[in-house]
């Protein structure tokens, strides 16, 4: 496939080398699957209060439509398909595509999964309710020229969920130190702290983008219970935002 | 039932979005319908999950039962879940509260030591220390609630024959032949878990060469809501209060050999040997329910989750019977893994992943083990005649009794208040 794109080719080498252990818990991706449960939950109760649905219900993103940029394996996808979400999962590293379908299918999970790129899809003409851009940002060449993409394929008040790792030396020691180096949940190289962005940058690209941020939460590990939560104080390290696309119409 | 059919034509060039369905008969699929089988499938369904209970045995000889003196000291927290899944209606008029405990240091054919350890629900802000509830009506009360329930089937009279867990489900076998397909497997089939034991789960025991006689007696005078532990050279009475006012529950600890014994005697010589044990605080007492033995020992399975398979109650941990924790506990797993689960499949996570599972296993790993192992120091301490700790356990016990502070948080653990509650376990939706 030939486009022009805004993923740097070496981060994409990066992830591809990883996609055979993403749904292995205790594998290379563990740190994502720890942090799976607590950006779900920011996630759900977003769409849930956006969509006006209720989270307590089967199927509750029923009708919805969403897209899952950087899918990897699929990790946010099955839950958003399992709660009823017409689910759209992307991916620029061609070896997660299968890897993530052939799990779906096992899981008797229906999900669109497509070797292809934000770019791509706008060109395709898809609008979505919902994007997901989580952990993404971060590894991508050009930040705003992505959010601007990711923007063009909301619908008008669709809502975009951004994550990301904020940049000063709490998130260097954490990020790079902790978990590439020390702990070894992530093999060295996986993130470039240069390119880090903080909420107040992030805020600034969403706004350049043609997007209104509404809230944003910070995503915090705490070591003794071995578990991650939200916090709406605590955005030194890993962080994760909503915005809402403004209707044309009322502009 | 697993249903592949269009599974086959796939390659990796198959059209994006098509896909084959797996389906199963419940999400969860339960062995075990004693009384946390049933528990858990209630406290599912209030959750939005389906499940089949299924037991070899059938439900009407123990529904229907007459008196037989076999009864549960519910604690608070565990009336508090009966209450959120639709049970304490079914047997609040059979129950009897207890008002108070009182646990105290016996001698061989002398009864109970001076030093009393009270707990008085005075004390307690929450009322009553707990209930005492017969089998037979909890039992009813749980299947009556299954029956009526919507996304719960009881299969009884059908026992598992084989179990199969695959990466994306798990199905058993039935001794008729049938197969029953859920999300995920829980064992809740008791100590001796032919689910623990199909998967592969070893088990690490201990005995205590002990054996608890139960019993129901007839009293003259009321029991007054009160009931009565007393600590035995040769192991734990216990006296518990029955619905009505002049019957109580006895559980009674012998070494095995002299239970034995007992329970081969004739009533008559049985009660004959009840009664210097008993005491006659309660006036004339006459023997009124089946006798039963239990051999006394303690069990824990090496882990309680496996990916797609759950362990609960008995099956993960079987503890010394004294002060009716047992079924305490197993409906402390019950609240404990229903909420995990159904936070799961609200989240739209894999309710049977192995991640998801390990939430449960941490959470109830630690308050199983610390309990099971509590007990059994508790009995060892107190199952012995050696005079110097006869004499620090009356001074203990009478410390104990004159520190409200310390007695109140015995009474609160003993009433199952403590450590990270459950929510259905705390009176809340789960």
């Amino acid at each position: 496939m030939t486009h022009t794109s805004t993923i740097d080719p070496a981060e994409v080498a990066k992830f591809e080398a990883m996609a055979a252990e993403w749904w292995n818990p205790n594998g290379k991706f563990k740190p994502l699957h720890m942090l799976n449960p607590c950006r779900l939950d920011y996630i759900n109760t977003q769409i849930a209060a956006e969509f006006d649905r209720d989270l307590s219900q089967a199927k509750p993103f029923d009708g919805l439509r969403i897209l899952d940029i950087g899918c990897g394996g699929g990790l946010l996808s099955e839950p958003m398909a399992r709660l009823g979400a017409q689910i759209v999962g992307a991916d620029a590293a061609a070896r997660n595509i299968p890897v993530a379908q052939l799990h779906a299918d096992q899981a008797g999970l229906i999900i669109d999964y497509r070797h292809t790129t934000a770019e791509d899809l706008v060109s395709a003409g898809e609008q979505f309710d919902v994007v997901l851009n989580m952990e993404v940002v971060e590894h991508v060449a050009d930040p705003l020229t992505f959010l601007t993409t990711c923007q063009a394929l909301l619908k008008p008040n669709g809502m975009m969920i951004c994550s990301t790792l904020n940049r000063n030396a709490k998130s260097f020691a954490m990020a790079i130190v902790g978990a590439e180096w020390v702990m070894r949940w992530l093999p060295k190289g996986t993130h470039d702290w240069a390119k880090f962005i903080t909420p107040e940058e992030l805020y600034s690209l969403l706004r350049q983008a043609g997007l209104e941020p509404v809230d944003r939460k910070g995503m915090v590990f705490n070591p003794l219970g071995w578990s991650w939560s939200l916090s709406s104080r605590d955005l030194s390290c890993n962080y994760v935002t909503t915005s809402i696309k403004p209707n044309a119409a009322q502009k | 039932m697993v249903q592949a059919s269009d599974k086959a034509a796939h390659g990796q060039s198959r059209p994006s979005g098509h896909t084959w369905r797996m389906s199963y008969d419940a999400d969860i699929v339960i062995v075990g319908g004693g009384l946390n089988g049933p528990a858990l499938a209630l406290a599912l369904a209030g959750g939005g999950l389906t499940s089949v209970i299924i037991d070899a045995r059938a439900v009407a000889p123990r529904a229907e039962a007459g008196f037989d003196g076999r009864a549960y000291a519910l604690a608070i927290a565990s009336k508090r879940l009966l209450q959120g899944i639709g049970v304490w209606a079914g047997i609040a008029d059979k129950v009897q509260p207890i008002l108070k405990i009182t646990a105290s240091d016996g001698l061989s054919g002398q009864g109970p030591a001076p030093f009393f350890l009270t707990f008085d629900h005075a004390e307690m802000e929450e009322g009553p220390m707990g209930f005492m509830a017969e089998d037979r009506f909890l039992y009813r009360a749980l299947m009556d609630a299954v029956q009526r329930t919507p996304g719960t089937t009881a299969l009884f009279g059908d026992g598992v024959v084989a179990q199969e867990i695959t990466t994306q489900g798990a199905s058993v076998t039935l001794a008729s032949g049938k197969t029953v397909t859920g999300r995920v497997l829980i064992g809740c089939d008791g100590r001796g878990s032919g689910v623990a034991s199909r998967a592969g789960i070893a088990r690490q025991g201990w005995g205590y060469g002990q054996t608890a006689l139960v019993t129901a007696v007839h009293h003259a005078s009321p029991h007054g809501g009160t009931a009565h532990q007393f600590f035995m050279p040769s192991g734990p009475l216990a006296i518990l209060p029955l619905a009505g006012g002049h019957h109580s529950s006895i559980v009674w600890s012998e070494d095995a050999t002299a239970a034995a014994a007992i329970q081969g005697l004739t009533d008559t010589d049985y009660l004959h040997a009840l009664r210097p044990r008993f005491g006659d605080f309660l006036g004339e007492i006459a023997l009124a329910g089946d006798r039963f033995t239990y051999p006394l020992s303690l069990s824990l399975a090496e882990r309680f989750v496996m990916p797609r398979l759950a362990l609960v109650g008995d099956a993960a941990h079987g503890v010394h019977p004294i002060a009716g924790q047992g079924l305490n506990l197993g409906l402390r797993d019950v609240g404990a893994l229903a909420q995990v689960l159904v936070e799961a499949a609200r989240r739209g996570e894999d309710i049977g992943a192995i991640d998801v599972l390990d939430r449960y296993q941490r959470w109830r790993r630690f308050d199983n083990t610390a309990m099971a192992l509590g007990m059994d120091a508790v009995n060892k301490l107190f199952s012995n005649d050696n005079p110097i700790l006869r004499a620090g356990r009356d001074l203990g016990l009478g410390v104990v009794n004159a520190v409200p502070g310390l007695r109140r948080g015995f009474m609160r653990q003993a009433a199952g208040l403590t450590g990270e509650l459950p929510r259905l376990l705390a009176g809340r939706a789960i």
